[in-house]
């Protein structure tokens, strides 16, 4: 049998069937198609992230609290993730939106409540309490399951990978400017100490969010001396769905209907 | 595919592909028939799906993507649940927001309801620190007892649960105690010597050289605040020294502690979480734990 005696479409699968790096390629390519049709666009759509006022970089402290949680697995049994259904409205705020991880890098919407979502867990407790909290979560929540990470107290912060940490994600966008980055392990200590020269570091965050007080300056572990591991998840804790302003949020916005 | 001329395996009697691989021939059966007519069936379903539902992203410059004819929307949907929800609440709602504490106490259904409420919402955003049934802990008040910081009245209540304690809101219950040892308002003696004041105050054994010295001490530092006889002032939030209910605990090294440098507990303001229903509702259900007045 002669190959001109096949036709088209057989003589293409004879060249799949023999090449093996054809075939791993030709299959790559049919499985990016669906992928590309459903991502490419949001990076291009304008309401992939609504409009919100209010959103800013972490503050140094908090950004250094969020790489504790991402370390420590907080992400792995925590999700940080409201979704719109009446239920998790009504029990835990407003569901998430976009906006409000567009500087998480990586998001830690997570995939599993083992513990209840922390989205919006900032101002919930008070600083004591987070702190006895994760000293020992059944001194204060008898059925908890959740570990105790009692460590983080004694353990100074370590500022010296933080300005690293805030050009990498400068380099992903995130809008963190030369003198922030550079004033970022004194801006640091200076949110956990109530005492210190606070008010330039606090304008600056402030000035981005577009508002006063997005910026909560406090000893988050009531210990004195410089900042702990435990100051920095406090702070980014209770900074948790703080920052979106949802007294200007338009949800009945046409393009924030999805 | 004129030039095709099947080739037919002399075995089974099907058709061959023609590709041969070391003297074994490929059959090219046909494909099964229910899978393929479910094939075109998902191949139909797409086409009403991209016209029924939002489905294709748009190109750019578009807002959005296409949104379909039914204009699905799990925001949208939410929005109408929630509305859904408030509209069978309204009735309650009204009823709790608007009117007075005693002529809620007096309707048995309307408490009942508002007991209901209250109780599901302290489950969940009050027990992790005051406890279940609001049985406190150390640092945070029982309300299931008459003892009361800031007052047991049902208004008393409801405005701590609004505005919280030292919680930052303008209109939060503040009172803050000196910091005694830390700030060096006293001598380390004065402090042990007070220490067995208030051991004395509330009735605990105590040594009488100790509290006959204090006396004076108390009177210069304590005395505006908790009054002569130590037993508080609860318009500011001072807590009685008499009794035998301790927020932070009645021992020596707890009494020392606090006198040294104060607690400065602090409570969130719950009024930006919560409509003024479900506060009001709150306040009788932790009125009805045990001390309301």
């Amino acid at each position: 049998m002669s190959a001109a005696r096949e036709s088209w479409l057989m003589r293409q699968q004879k060249k799949f069937e023999k090449n093996t790096l054809l075939l791993l390629i030709g299959i790559l390519v049919v499985v990016a198609i669906g992928g590309i049709i459903e991502i490419v666009p949001l990076f291009y759509l304008k309401n992939t992230i609504e409009k919100v006022d209010g959103m800013r970089p972490y503050t140094p402290l908090e950004l250094a609290g969020q790489q504790i949680y991402v370390s420590e697995g907080c992400h792995v049994c925590h999700s940080q993730m409201i979704r719109p259904l009446r239920d998790e409205v009504e029990r835990y705020g407003h569901y998430s939106l976009a906006a409000e991880s567009m500087y998480d890098h990586p998001f830690l919407w997570g995939s599993k409540r083992t513990g209840p979502d922390l989205a919006r867990v900032g101002g919930k407790y008070s600083d004591e309490w987070q702190l006895q909290h994760l000293i020992d979560p059944r001194s204060v929540v008898p059925q908890s399951i959740m570990p105790p990470y009692a460590f983080l107290a004694g353990r100074p912060l370590d500022l010296s990978t933080l300005q690293d940490e805030m050009r990498a994600l400068k380099a992903e966008g995130v809008p963190y400017t030369d003198a922030m980055i550079a004033s970022a392990p004194a801006d640091a200590a200076a949110q956990a100490d109530p005492d210190s020269e606070f008010e330039t570091m606090q304008a600056v965050y402030d000035g981005i969010a577009g508002r006063k007080g997005s910026v909560q300056i406090r000893n988050f572990d009531g210990q004195p001396g410089p900042p702990s591991e435990m100051d920095a998840l406090i702070a980014y804790l209770q900074m948790l769905g703080t920052l979106v302003d949802f007294s200007t949020y338009q949800a009945d916005d046409l393009k924030n209907q999805r | 595919m004129t030039d095709h001329s099947p080739e037919i395996d002399n075995h089974s009697g099907v058709e061959t592909t023609g590709h041969e691989w070391d003297g074994i021939r490929e059959l090219n059966n046909p494909l099964p028939r229910w899978w393929l007519y479910l094939f075109y069936a998902c191949i139909a379903f797409a086409f009403g799906y991209w016209v029924l539902m939002p489905a294709w992203p748009g190109l750019p410059g578009m807002s959005g993507a296409t949104p379909g004819i039914l204009h699905a929307s799990d925001r949208a949907k939410v929005a109408g649940e929630l509305s859904a929800l408030a509209r069978d609440r309204a009735a309650l709602s009204a009823k709790l927001a608007t009117l007075d504490a005693a002529s809620i106490l007096k309707d048995p259904q309307l408490r009942q309801q508002a007991l209901a409420l209250g109780e599901s919402t302290f489950g969940d955003n009050c027990a992790t620190c005051h406890g279940p049934g609001g049985r406190g802990g150390k640092g945070y008040p029982r309300l299931a007892d008459d003892v009361w910081l800031w007052g047991g009245s049902l208004a008393d209540i409801e405005q701590t649960i609004r505005y919280g304690v030292r919680s930052g809101n303008p209109k939060a219950r503040v009172i803050d105690m000196p910091a005694f040892g830390r700030d060096e308002f006293l001598k380390p003696a004065q402090i042990d010597d007070l220490v067995e004041y208030v051991m004395h105050l509330s009735g605990q054994p105590a040594d009488e050289a100790a509290v006959a010295r204090a006396s004076q001490v108390f009177i210069d530092n304590c005395k505006t605040c908790h009054g002569a006889a130590g037993t508080g002032d609860r318009s500011r939030g001072v807590p009685n020294l008499t009794d035998a209910d301790w927020l932070y605990g009645g021992d020596r090294a707890t009494i020392r502690r606090t006198i040294f440098g104060p607690r400065g507990g602090v409570m969130p303001a719950w009024g930006d979480r919560f409509d003024p229903a479900t506060v009001r509702a709150l306040a009788i259900y932790v009125h009805s734990l045990g001390g309301g007045e």
